[in-house]
């Protein structure tokens, strides 16, 4: 990846802001670190507020049921949901596995990062709004009901990594056309592009805050794709957006949670 | 011990209650009508109830839950007393809920019911508007019906929980206009205080100044444009409200 990211490293208050030249290399005020090096914290952000069936390939998943019960009819409005301040985690932070669950869903996504208050923002200036893009893992426990607002499936501790950075809009970057791959212990699961979402990031960016507004530093998760890879206990598991970056964290059992950087 | 936020003179204050005014940080005693009335504590997370007294349930056609239905609000939605709510040009029913907040006072998991009320610092009113037409049911109740910008008055008062002796057995009742329009109590919870942040706190870390509202009893009317509505919690005080429309207007 290249161009202009913002970090935020442990200990360290103030916002840095870095240059991508080439892989895995970035520039701190003109001096030259590899990414694995940078002790990365979780970055500058207000409220997280995840997106539901905005992949066509989830939404298809869905759709034969939408004419029955509990759903009745097939969703107008984006559906959304919060992921709150107890669920997120830094890049190489660990995710804690919940005793009794075997394996835990890795719902890749590019997480929209606000630039300035946005309410009732037309579609075709949405790209005013956003100041940059993260990577968010929306690890979930597995479930098909989604009548119900699925707190404790999404909104347990440690549930939400988001990072490694924020890396700035750049016009090489096209939001709508972005492939995410998802690796566990180095294997490939997942591979597919943001040029399957339903909404457009515009669009959904229109949707919401024409009953929300989104601050400075919110982030808006733009969906998760179908067919979420599985991690169980100990696995690494890895998701790179194409010009975003990588965010890398390995599953443990929860009680071993607060012993550290787990990788 | 009741405390607010109120904006006077060019300035946020940290006020007091004394002789029925309000008691700025400096000692002057002002009207209540004198300042801007902010939301008494900036919430974090918050959690709201759903279904969560079986009477209102039952209203709405549902057989209350087996577990707690949460789902959670953005600061976006939060206004003090005294403020506007819009209700959109074409919608059908717009209700108010009148709630009683909990205000969360230190970080705590897997907290027991024995032990719950060391995590309250205390409460406010609540008053969490619906705007039935924008219920869909995925995710229920979705965002759009339940975190619209200005949707969520809170306040006046942040009251120390020493000052309330049984917070679940206080009388909860909302005025339209003056009018008397829905009465319950809290001792008709589903899942009262101590179960709430048992359940909560067993999943999720609770912080400082995280809220949980608790639902609302029977009696939820639609509210149009000019309406006041007074949501009152016996020890806790009255938030006023008025409905407005999308351009502010009260008609």
């Amino acid at each position: 990846m290249k161009g202009k990211v913002q970090l935020t490293l442990r200990g360290v208050e103030q916002i840095l802001e870095g240059e991508c030249y080439s892989e895995g290399i970035v520039e701190i005020h003109g001096l030259e670190y590899h990414e694995d090096t940078l002790p990365l914290d979780i970055p500058k952000i207000g409220t997280v507020y995840g997106t539901l069936l905005n992949f066509k390939g989830m939404y298809e998943e869905y759709e034969p049921l939408m004419n029955e019960n509990p759903y009745k009819s097939p969703p107008k409005a984006p559906i959304l949901y919060i992921k709150p301040k107890n669920t997120q985690i830094s890049h190489r932070q660990a995710i804690p596995l919940p005793k009794n669950i075997d394996g835990i869903e890795m719902n890749a996504s590019l997480g929209l990062v606000i630039g300035k208050t946005a309410t009732k923002v037309l579609e075709k200036e949405a790209n005013e709004y956003i100041h940059g893009y993260t990577i968010v893992n929306d690890v979930t426990i597995p479930h098909q009901n989604i009548h119900r607002p699925a707190i404790k499936e999404k909104a347990r501790d440690g549930f939400c990594p988001i990072g490694p950075w924020i890396t700035c809009k750049h016009s090489n970057i096209d939001p709508n056309d972005l492939l995410i791959k998802v690796y566990v212990n180095d294997k490939l699961e997942q591979e597919i592009s943001t040029k399957y979402l339903c909404r457009s990031i515009e669009k959904l960016v229109a949707d919401v805050t024409e009953f929300m507004t989104l601050y400075k530093g919110d982030v808006l998760l733009v969906g998760t794709p179908e067919k979420p890879p599985y991690a169980k206990l100990n696995d690494l598991v890895r998701i790179e957006i194409e010009g975003i970056g990588k965010l890398e964290n390995r599953v443990i059992h929860e009680e071993e949670l607060l012993r550290g950087d787990s990788l | 011990m009741k405390r607010a936020r109120v904006g006077f003179g060019g300035l946020i204050h940290e006020a007091t209650e004394e002789k029925g005014r309000v008691k700025l940080m400096d000692g002057r005693l002002v009207d209540e009508t004198e300042v801007v009335w902010l939301p008494p504590i900036q919430p974090q997370t918050v959690f709201a109830l759903g279904l969560n007294y079986a009477d209102h349930a039952e209203e709405l056609s549902f057989s209350a839950p087996k577990e707690p239905l949460v789902f959670l609000k953005g600061p976006n939605t939060f206004i003090g007393h005294r403020g506007h709510t819009i209700r959109p040009s074409d919608v059908t029913f717009m209700h108010y809920e009148c709630e009683l907040a909990v205000v969360i006072g230190k970080t705590g998991k897997n907290i027991t019911r024995e032990n719950a009320y060391d995590y309250v610092s205390g409460y406010t009113i609540a008053n969490d508007y619906a705007i039935r037409d924008y219920l869909e049911n995925y995710y229920r109740p979705n965002l759009r019906v339940k975190n619209r910008d200005k949707c969520t008055p809170i306040g006046p008062w942040f009251v120390h929980k020493t000052a309330i002796k049984d917070p679940m057995n206080l009388t909860l009742r909302t005025y339209i206009n003056g009018k008397i329009k829905q009465e319950g109590t809290t001792a008709d919870m589903v899942f009262d205080i101590p179960y709430l942040i048992e359940y909560l706190s067993s999943f999720m870390t609770l912080n400082e100044n995280d809220l949980i509202l608790t639902g609302t009893p029977k009696g939820s009317v639609d509210t149009k444009v000019g309406d006041e509505v007074v949501t009152e919690i016996e020890g806790i005080g009255k938030l006023i409200n008025t409905v407005v429309n999308e351009q502010h207007q009260i008609n």
